[in-house]
């Protein structure tokens, strides 16, 4: 029972939430209101459970000394600042929560991101090579929206971002269609699976 | 330049600089600072779990709920979230290696409920409305014999472009889907197909490529306007 | 090792400080470069200006401090329109790294235009579950919001009174750094009619043109140039216009360096084969 029941539950709330879509009677609704409720409380635990990990590891890192075990005192020292600002004072645009969020995590978090634009530029020098047909397609593809989508019509007048928004709307965008239809058909066939019970990754390992 | 008076753009600012440094190669200022980023950005997620989810979509109801039990007045709806706040709870129970199996009894749920909503959404939005917009946009057809007509009337390129770009639009979709369908060898009309649909996927990964680099220098853009406007006052 | 070889193996750091001077240069001497706008833009902007005033409007800031950059100015344009057209405003986030952005930009744009909180616009906060969320919006903004990111009941805000669901909103606006304006196409366009407009980052921006030709999204603001472009029709410069010169400066210099390092490898494969 210890996998047949959650697969049990997986079926029965897959049909449910599939089945509801074409059933308009108040119940019905009454019954996906519910759910989605229901889904929303749920899901917020399983995030804290993301959170409990990152704590867990840390805790057992320091008690085993284990290599870099010093930073760990920094990520425990920030879980415990932002905990103790967020239920002492609150969450308000003023509050001390905020103010660890608005001078620590957001130019942190912004900058780490930066960091690509250095590497892209990099990687697009070493890399970025025309060796066959499509690749210099894709790099012509690459260079004219590179240059279409900045404010150069001044210098060069208004063909380029012309010629760039054409490639987005029409090769681009048929390219990106044919793969969109593809992962629409992939995310159903994925969603029937779990329902139906054939893949079962998403159980775990062990009984 | 105006330097900054205020000691938390200064915090912010040398947090900034300490993952720059990064850029010339690892150092404990850096993993300092990513190590702090971490913790803060795990405490910031719990509060806002909390104050934003626990407490209005079930604490509230709950409290609203046991009141209004033990106060005479029965069983309200506010009580049914009992239900999602005890599966919560045994979602927690993955953190005890004894009893984590319990936490597939959530997990089932929600799994089973988001597989359920993604087949009847995916199917509109991603196959049938994009299959019916390859041929038919604002209620015109994409393959205009009018437009063909309008360039054969009276030549030029742009009504050149216009009449060829629907076509080419409708062969382009056809091509990449034929690329990815695997369940035919890629030879002989098949494999000309196909490479007609690697022609649109390269200038199509060129396009995502040249506005990825417009996405990374816009980061830079924005953390350098921080730097030399907030910090160092050098620009307004 | 000859020159050519030499030049392909340069440090990279080298290439680093170079990209930072192309960004710190124009930042410091603006070019003043002219920004032309573009349908997809143009399209959100006429969308925005052409909803009668009072026509309650959905902006979901769904990203994080690491799209900040991108998004943010396009955030804050958007919401400047909509406070200068008295378009009441419903902020809601589905990203639990977005409700601190949200609330400082609705904060500090509110008291710069002079918008009422409760009346002229509300911040409902964060919720988990996006495709859930956006569900049930459409049935009632209370079965996921009961209450603001304040926590007052939501029928306690005068600005909610009248407001069910998304048969009273005249326009949702996702601003997004991975892919939640699919899922709002998918549930709250295709489900329930409701018009969507996107501002993305300018990675995701190339993708979401299907959506555009179906015309499931209304308009998109894709990156900084996006931004820049929606500040110009607002006439409203800010970060979005001020990056432009930077944004073009090392654009030149990627497509300077990816065309010296291809000729430079035409030169190293040909003194290859002439050795062999």
């Amino acid at each position: 029972m210890r996998r047949e029941l959650p697969l049990a539950i997986c079926f029965i709330m897959g049909i449910i939430m599939t089945v509801q879509f074409f059933i308009p009677h108040y119940y019905s609704q009454w019954l996906f209101d519910n759910m989605l409720k229901w889904l929303i409380i749920v899901l917020t635990f399983a995030m804290i459970l993301g959170i409990g990990n990152l704590v867990k590891i840390h805790f057992q890192k320091i008690q085993h000394r284990r290599r870099d075990w010093l930073y760990s005192i920094v990520a425990l020292f920030g879980v415990a600042a932002s905990l103790v600002t967020g239920f002492g004072w609150g969450i308000e645009a003023d509050s001390p929560f905020m103010v660890l969020y608005n001078y620590i995590q957001i130019p942190m978090q912004a900058t780490m991101f930066s960091l690509l634009a250095f590497y892209i530029a990099s990687a697009a020098f070493r890399t970025f090579r025309a060796r066959t047909v499509e690749a210099t397609l894709l790099l012509v593809a690459a260079v004219v929206v590179m240059l279409g989508r900045v404010p150069l019509e001044s210098i060069v007048g208004r063909w380029l971002p012309d010629f760039a928004e054409w490639i987005l709307d029409y090769p681009n965008m048929a390219a990106k269609r044919g793969i969109m239809i593809g992962i629409g058909l992939g995310a159903i066939s994925t969603a029937l699976k779990i329902i139906l019970g054939i893949e079962r990754s998403w159980l775990g390992g062990g009984d | 330049m105006h330097l900054s008076t205020d000691i938390w753009v200064w915090i912010a600012a040398i947090l900034t600089l300490c993952i720059f440094s990064f850029l010339y190669k690892d150092n404990p200022f850096y993993k300092f600072a990513e190590h702090l980023l971490v913790g803060v950005s795990a405490g910031y997620f719990f509060v806002i779990y909390f104050w934003n989810l626990i407490v209005p979509n079930l604490l509230t109801p709950l409290k609203n709920g046991f009141g209004t039990l033990f106060t005479g007045g029965g069983f309200t709806g506010d009580l049914a979230a009992l239900v999602p706040g005890i599966l919560g709870l045994i979602i927690l129970t993955r953190l005890i290696p004894k009893i984590a199996w319990m936490s597939r009894w959530a997990i089932g749920f929600y799994f089973g409920a988001f597989q359920g909503i993604v087949i009847t959404g995916y199917m509109q939005a991603y196959i049938l409305a994009q299959i019916y917009g390859t041929f038919i946009k604002a209620n015109n057809p994409v393959f205009s014999l009018a437009l063909m007509g309008d360039f054969f009337g009276a030549p030029g390129w742009g009504k050149a472009l216009l009449a060829v770009s629907g076509p080419l639009m409708i062969l382009g979709v056809v091509c990449t889907l034929t690329y990815f369908f695997f369940s035919t060898e890629h030879k002989g009309f098949v494999g000309g197909v196909a490479k007609v649909g690697i022609v649109f996927l390269m200038i199509g990964f060129g396009a995502s490529f040249g506005y990825t680099v417009m996405a990374r220098v816009s980061l830079l853009i924005g953390r350098l306007q921080f730097l030399l406007r907030d910090w160092l006052g050098i620009i307004s | 090792m000859n020159l050519y070889e030499k030049f392909l193996h340069i440090d990279r750091r080298y290439i680093f400080i170079l990209v930072a001077l192309g960004v710190i240069i124009p930042l410091i001497w603006p070019l003043g470069l002219a920004v032309t706008t573009s349908p997809p833009v143009e399209n959100v902007y006429n969308a925005v200006e052409e909803l009668p005033p009072g026509t309650p409007v959905l902006l979901s800031v769904d990203y994080d401090p690491s799209t900040q950059p991108e998004l943010s100015p396009m955030t804050v344009a958007v919401l400047r329109h909509c406070f200068s057209r008295d378009l009441p405003v419903i902020i809601t986030v589905l990203h639990p790294g977005g409700p601190g952005l949200a609330l400082e930009i609705s904060d500090r744009i509110s008291k710069e235009m002079g918008a009422v909180y409760g009346e002229d616009y509300v911040f409902l906060g964060y919720k988990v579950g996006s495709s859930a969320v956006i569900l049930s919006i459409g049935q009632n903004f209370r079965v996921s919001f009961p209450a603001d990111y304040f926590n007052t009941p939501i029928d306690e805000i005068p600005l909610m009174k009248d407001i069910q669901n998304y048969d009273d909103v005249g326009l949702a606006i996702t601003m997004s750094g991975s892919t939640f304006p699919e899922i709002w196409v998918a549930y709250a366009h295709e489900r329930y009619g409701q018009r969507i407009a996107a501002g993305v980052t300018a990675v995701m921006a190339a993708d979401y043109y299907p959506f555009l030709q179906t015309g499931q999204m209304v308009g998109l603001i894709g990156g900084l140039k996006g931004a820049a472009e929606y500040e110009k029709l607002i006439n409203r410069p800010d970060d979005g216009l001020k990056g432009m010169d930077a944004q073009t400066i090392v654009h030149l210099f990627v497509v300077l360096m990816i065309l010296l390092g291809n000729i430079a490898f035409i030169f190293v494969q040909r003194a290859k084969r002439r050795e062999a």
